[in-house]
C-alpha cells in the first residue's frame, strides 16, 4: 500500500504479543486499518491514547520501533465489473498476475439488509442431483452448508452445484484451502468455460490463518455489488467455514477472552450469522445464495461450529458413502432444506412434497429392517420389500452422480413405489395416488 | 441540564465514557460519530468512568467523541397504532427506515402522529382515576384500544376535563387530570415506559386456569397451555421449533399476538411479513396481521439491541394486557438473547458462570417469564399474557444453562426430539417427555371438563399411558425380535402408533390438517380411543402391522378432509368397516 503525503508515522510500539501490538496514538477510529512495517493490521481496542492493533499476518519479527501508519479507513474492496474472472487474496489484491481492479471503494462487512426490504425466496435452484432437488430443494436467497468429514468429496459436489445452478456470478471464498483444492476449483471453472462469471477470494493453508477472517466479508461485498447494483443472481461458495471459525478462536484466545463451549469465542453465533445472513432475495431480482462447507470432526454435529451453523443456516446437506451401492449419496435423514416448501409442489409438480416424504419414510423403514437383520432377526415380507426399495432409491435418486430434472425424479419415485408396495403402504393422499400410481 | 461525557475507550461495542455529572444505571445516551448519533445504554459506573453498550457498530468511532445522556432508561412508546407494525428491537418502525440496508444511527418515532382516531370517552368530568384507569377508547383494527391514565402517574387524580367523542390524533390532549395537590396534567394518547420495568397495574394474579386453544393437537390434547401461562420449546436445530411457533401464532385464540424474532433468521421473519397479511384469523375473520406486532431483531442485526428486543415485546404485551386483552407473546429464541448477555458480560470481564454465561442468567430468565400471567385489573376485568419462548440448546443438550434456567420457571415444556424429526414425525414434540403443569391444577381441570367433556382429562391420561406402554413394548420387540414376543405386544405397539400418527402428528403445511379446533380434537380423541380400546383377533404379527397401517391410512385421510364433509364421512364409514373385520366377537 502506498503512503500518502503528510501521513503521521508512529515508531514506538509499547507492547507486542503473538497477535497484537499496542502503541500510543491519537485521533484513531475503531476498526481502522494500519500497516505495521508494511504488514496489514486493524484497530481492535482503544483505551485513552493506547491503541491495540491486530496484525493479520502475525507479529513474528515485528520490532518495537516498527513504522506504524494508520490508513484512516476500515478494510475495503474496490468493486466494479472488472472483478469478474479474477482471483484475489484476503486483502482483495490480485493473485493471478492481472492488473489492479478499478472501481468504487466499499467498506467490507457492511450493515445488514432491513428485513422488510427482503423478498421471500421463491426461485428454485435446480442442480440435477435428486438428493438435493427432490428431498432438499434449494431456493435462491438461501444459505445452506455441507456438513462433511474432511475425506468426503464436498468440494466436487459444490463445484457441480455451482456450475449447474445457472447463476449470473459465482463467488468463491476459499479459507484455509489446500493449494490442491484451489487449483481444482480454478481448473474446473476454466474447463467449464465459465471463468468470466467467477470471482475468487482465496486464502490457502500457506497464508497466515488470521487473514482468513477477511475472506467472507470480501466475497460478500463483491456479491452485494453484483446483486444490488446489477440485480444479478449471485451464488457464493464458502469453503471451509470451520477454518474460519478456528481463526476466530485463535484471535479471541490471543486477546484473552473467556472461551465458551469447545474453546470457541462466546460471539461465535453472531459472527457466523453476520456472514450467512447476507444471503438474500431482493424484490428487484438480485439475490445472494450461500453454499458453504463446514467440515466436521468424526461426524460430530454437536461441536460448537456445526451446531451454531445449523441454527443459522436454512438447513444442511450431509454426504455419506452408501456401502450397498458403493456410491456417495446425499443422506436423506440428516439433510434438510428449510426453504423447500416455498417451491416444492408450487414451482414443481403438485405431488412433490408427499412423494418426497413417503420415500424418506419408506427408506427409514428399510433402515429399521436393516437393524433387525444385523441383530439376527427374521425379516417380514414388508421388510424385504423396503430393503429392495432402499437399494434402488439410493442408486437411482440419492447418489450424487444423478443428473435429471425434478419431474423425472418424481416419476422414478412413483415407479419404485409401484414396484415394491401397495398404495395403502405409502401413505399418500388418495387423489395423488389415483393420478400418479404406475399401474 | 443533562449530563455530558467524552469517549475514553472502545472495545467493539463496549465504550468507556468519562462523564461530567450524575448518570443512572441503564440510562440511555447518544454518542456523536460524525453526523450520526449512536444510541447506547449504561452498564457499569466506576467513578467518573461509565461503561456503555452501544446498540450499533462502533466502526470509526474515535476517542474524544461527545456523549449526551438522556436522563431516562430505554423506553418504548405506547399508544394506538402499534398493531400491524414491524419494529426492530429498539422499536424503530422498519418500514419507515430508508434504504435497502439498515443505516447506523437512524431512529424513528414508532407511531403515526397524523392519523386521526375515533375517541370515545369512558369517564366523565369529576371521575376519580389512577394509573391505568381507562379514560377512553379508540378502535384499533377492530380491537377496543383503551386510552389509559399514564402508568407513571402515582396516586389518585380527578378528571378535570375530557374531550367529547370525536376524531383526534395521538398528540392531541384528550383529558386534563388534577392530582392531589391540585396540579393539572394534560394527557394525550401516548405514554412512554421503561422496558426493563414491569407494568404492574393489576390487583390480583391468580393461577392460570383457562385453556388457550392453539389448534395444535399435541399441545391442546396432550399438554395444553393455559391462558396467561408460560411455556417453552427447546429443540436441536432442524426439529421444527419455528414451524411450531408460527403455527401457534397463526391459530391461537388470542386478541393480540406479539412475535419477538430475537436473533434468528431474517427469512423466517420475511415469511411472517408475507403470510400474515394474507392469512385470516380463524377466530375473528380478520387478517392475521391486524392483531399482530412483529419485533424483528434478526441474527445479523446489532447484538446489543437483541437483548432489548424481548423486553420491548414484553412491555408492549403488558400495555395491551392492561386494556383487558388476551395477549400471546412468542419469543424465538431466548437462547440468542442469553448469548447477547454473554457477549456483553464477557467484554465487561465479569467472572463467568457455566458455559461462560453470566452468573445471574437464571435469575434474569426467571424474572422475564414472571412478567407473563393472567390478571384481574383494578376495574375487575381480566387480561392475560401467555408467553412461549423457544430455546436453542447447544448441541441439542438440554443440560445447558438456558434450558435449565427456563425449565425452572416455564410451566409447559414442549420437548422437540431429534429422532422424531429424523423420521419426519412432525410436530416432533415428544409426548412423554413433554409436560404441562396446568393439567395438575384443579381449577384448570374443572374449566376444561366444562369446556370439552367431564371425562376428557381421564381419556387424555389413558392415551398417554398407552403411548408409554407402546414405547416399552417397542423396546422389547427390538430386543427379542418380531416373533420373539406375543402377538398382543404388536397390537399394543400399533395402537400407540395410531395415537402417534392420527393425533400427535399434524401437517402444518396442509390447509385443513394444520388447524384442529377443540371440538374436532375431542372427536379425534374419542375415535382413536375407541380404536385403542377395542379388542382384535389376529393370527400372527404380520397381520397386525398390515391391519393397523390401513387404519392409520384411513384416519389420516380423515384428518386431511374438512370436518364432517362428505369425504370425511366416507372415510369414517370405511374405518367402521375395517374395525368390524377383526373385532373380537
Amino acid at each position: 500500500m502506498a503512503t500518502k503525503a503528510f501521513q503521521k508515522i508512529y515508531t514506538k510500539i509499547t507492547q507486542i504479543n503473538k497477535a497484537t501490538c499496542s502503541l500510543r496514538a491519537s485521533g484513531i477510529g475503531n476498526d481502522e486499518l494500519a500497516t505495521v512495517n508494511g504488514e496489514l493490521a486493524q484497530v481492535v481496542k482503544i483505551m485513552g491514547d493506547e491503541v491495540t492493533l491486530q496484525v493479520f499476518g502475525g507479529t513474528e519479527g515485528i520490532p518495537t520501533d516498527a513504522e506504524v501508519i494508520f490508513l484512516g479507513k476500515a478494510p475495503s474492496l474496490k468493486v466494479s465489473d472488472q472483478l469478474a474472472g479474477r482471483f484475489f487474496n484476503s486483502y482483495g489484491d490480485p493473485i493471478d498476475g492481472g492488473p489492479e481492479v478499478e472501481g468504487e471503494e466499499r467498506e467490507i462487512g457492511g450493515p445488514s439488509v432491513n428485513p422488510v426490504r427482503r423478498k421471500q425466496p421463491s426461485e428454485l435452484i435446480a442442480t440435477g442431483i435428486a438428493g438435493i432437488d427432490l428431498n432438499n430443494t434449494l431456493v435462491s436467497g438461501q444459505k445452506i452448508p455441507f456438513f462433511a468429514d474432511p475425506d468426503q468429496p464436498y468440494n466436487q459436489v459444490m463445484a457441480n452445484v455451482a456450475l449447474r445452478a445457472e447463476a449470473d456470478k459465482i463467488i468463491l471464498g476459499g479459507m484455509g484451502l489446500t493449494n490442491d483444492d484451489y487449483l481444482y476449483f480454478k481448473h474446473v471453472f476454466s474447463n467449464a468455460g465459465v471463468l468470466d462469471r467467477i470471482v475468487s477470494f482465496v486464502n490457502t493453508t500457506e497464508n497466515p490463518p488470521v487473514e482468513r477472517l477477511l475472506i467472507p466479508d470480501m466475497a460478500l461485498t463483491a456479491a452485494e455489488y453484483f446483486a444490488v447494483d446489477k440485480n444479478e443472481k449471485v451464488l457464493v461458495l464458502l469453503t471451509d467455514m470451520t477454518s474460519y471459525a478456528d481463526a476466530l478462536a485463535i484471535v479471541s484466545n490471543r486477546m484473552d477472552q473467556i472461551p465458551s463451549k469447545d474453546s470457541m469465542p462466546g460471539s461465535l453465533y453472531s459472527d457466523l450469522a453476520k456472514i450467512y445472513e447476507k444471503a438474500v432475495q431482493f424484490p428487484e431480482g438480485g439475490s445472494i445464495t450461500i453454499i458453504a462447507v463446514t467440515t466436521l470432526s468424526g461426524g460430530d454435529i454437536t461441536h460448537s461450529i456445526p451446531d451454531n451453523t445449523g441454527y443459522i443456516t436454512e438447513g444442511q446437506l450431509f454426504l455419506r458413502r452408501d456401502t450397498d451401492i458403493g456410491k456417495v449419496i446425499v443422506d436423506p435423514f440428516r439433510s434438510l432444506s428449510r426453504l423447500k416448501q416455498l417451491v416444492t409442489g408450487k414451482k414443481t409438480r403438485e405431488d412433490h412434497p408427499q412423494v418426497m416424504n413417503a420415500a424418506v419414510r419408506l427408506y427409514s423403514d428399510a433402515s429399521n429392517a436393516k437393524t433387525k437383520l444385523e441383530n439376527g432377526f427374521d425379516l417380514t415380507d414388508y421388510d424385504e420389500r423396503t430393503l429392495a426399495f432402499a437399494r434402488e432409491y439410493s442408486d437411482k435418486l440419492l447418489a450424487i452422480d444423478v443428473n435429471i430434472d425434478t419431474t423425472t425424479m418424481l416419476d422414478v419415485a412413483w415407479g419404485l413405489f409401484a414396484e415394491n408396495f401397495k398404495p395403502s403402504e405409502v401413505n399418500i393422499k388418495q387423489e395423488l395416488v389415483d393420478k400418479y400410481w404406475k399401474k | 441540564m443533562s449530563t455530558k461525557g467524552t469517549v475514553k475507550g472502545i472495545i467493539s461495542n463496549l465504550v468507556t465514557v468519562e462523564v461530567d455529572g450524575p448518570v443512572s444505571q441503564n440510562e440511555i445516551c447518544y454518542i456523536q460519530l460524525g453526523d450520526e448519533r449512536l444510541m447506547a445504554e449504561v452498564l457499569k459506573v466506576t467513578g467518573k468512568n461509565v461503561s456503555v453498550q452501544v446498540f450499533e457498530s462502533t466502526r470509526g468511532l474515535k476517542v474524544g467523541s461527545d456523549v449526551e445522556f438522556m436522563g431516562h432508561m430505554l423506553e418504548v412508546t405506547l399508544g394506538p397504532g402499534l398493531l400491524s407494525h414491524n419494529y426492530d428491537g429498539l422499536q424503530n418502525d422498519l418500514d419507515k427506515l430508508t434504504g435497502v440496508f439498515l443505516k447506523r444511527g437512524e431512529y424513528n418515532f414508532p407511531l403515526d402522529k397524523e392519523k386521526k382516531w375515533k375517541f370515545v370517552p369512558l369517564v366523565e368530568k369529576g371521575s376519580k382515576v389512577e394509573a391505568a384507569s381507562w379514560l377512553g377508547e379508540v378502535d384499533e383494527n377492530f380491537q377496543p384500544h383503551k386510552i389509559m391514565v399514564p402508568f407513571s402517574f402515582l396516586g389518585e387524580y380527578t378528571v378535570k376535563s375530557i374531550v367529547p367523542e370525536g376524531e383526534y390524533t395521538i398528540m392531541d390532549t384528550v383529558a386534563v387530570l388534577t392530582d392531589a395537590d391540585g396540579k393539572d396534567h394534560e394527557v394525550n394518547m401516548i405514554q412512554k415506559w421503561p422496558v426493563k420495568k414491569p407494568i404492574l397495574v393489576h390487583t390480583e394474579k391468580p393461577r392460570p386456569f383457562k385453556l388457550l386453544e392453539t389448534g395444535v393437537r399435541t399441545i391442546d390434547t396432550a399438554n395444553p397451555i393455559a391462558e396467561g401461562g408460560t411455556g417453552f420449546i427447546p429443540g436441536p436445530f432442524g426439529t421444527g421449533k419455528t414451524v411450531l411457533q408460527h403455527a401457534i401464532s397463526k391459530q391461537a385464540e388470542a386478541d393480540i399476538v406479539i412475535m419477538a424474532a430475537c436473533g434468528e433468521r431474517a427469512n423466517e421473519v420475511v415469511e411472517l411479513f408475507v403470510e400474515f397479511p394474507e392469512l385470516i384469523d380463524p377466530h375473528t375473520g380478520h387478517s392475521l396481521m391486524e392483531r399482530t406486532i412483529i419485533i424483528a431483531n434478526t441474527s445479523s442485526m446489532p447484538v446489543a439491541s437483541r437483548e432489548a428486543s424481548v423486553y420491548t415485546a414484553m412491555t408492549i404485551a403488558e400495555y395491551y394486557r392492561a386494556m383487558g386483552l388476551k395477549v400471546l407473546l412468542m419469543a424465538d429464541s431466548t437462547s440468542r438473547w442469553a448469548q447477547a448477555l454473554r457477549e456483553m458480560s464477557n467484554r465487561m470481564e465479569e467472572l463467568p458462570g457455566q458455559d461462560a454465561f453470566p452468573m445471574d442468567l437464571s435469575a434474569t430468565i426467571g424474572n422475564f417469564y414472571s412478567r407473563a400471567g393472567f390478571v384481574y385489573l383494578k376495574n375487575g376485568k381480566t387480561g392475560s399474557i401467555t408467553f412461549i419462548g423457544t430455546v436453542s440448546p447447544a448441541g441439542g443438550n438440554l443440560k445447558e444453562p438456558v434450558t435449565e434456567g427456563t425449565k425452572k420457571v416455564a410451566r409447559c415444556f414442549f420437548a422437540l426430539e431429534q429422532a422424531r424429526a429424523d423420521s419426519k414425525r412432525y410436530p416432533a414434540v415428544n409426548p412423554i417427555d413433554s409436560y404441562s403443569k396446568y393439567i395438575e391444577y384443579p381449577e384448570f381441570e374443572e374449566y376444561i371438563s366444562e369446556l370439552i367433556s367431564p371425562d376428557w382429562t381421564c381419556k387424555v391420561n389413558d392415551m398417554k399411558t398407552m403411548l408409554q406402554r407402546g414405547k416399552e413394548v417397542q423396546e422389547q420387540i427390538n430386543i427379542l425380535g418380531d416373533d420373539g414376543v406375543p402377538v398382543d405386544y404388536h397390537v399394543t405397539f400399533w395402537k400407540s402408533e395410531v395415537i402417534d400418527f392420527v393425533i400427535l402428528q399434524q401437517d402444518a403445511f396442509d390447509k385443513i390438517d394444520a388447524v384442529t379446533p377443540i371440538e374436532r380434537q375431542k372427536y379425534i380423541l374419542d375415535l382413536v380411543m375407541e380404536i385403542c380400546n377395542t379388542e382384535y383377533e389376529f393370527n400372527g404379527f404380520v397381520e397386525v402391522m398390515e391391519y393397523f397401517k390401513r387404519i392409520i391410512n384411513v384416519c389420516k385421510q380423515m384428518n386431511y378432509s374438512e370436518f364432517k364433509s362428505d369425504d370425511f364421512e366416507k372415510y369414517r364409514k370405511e374405518l367402521g368397516e375395517i374395525l368390524e373385520e377383526r373385532r373380537k366377537k
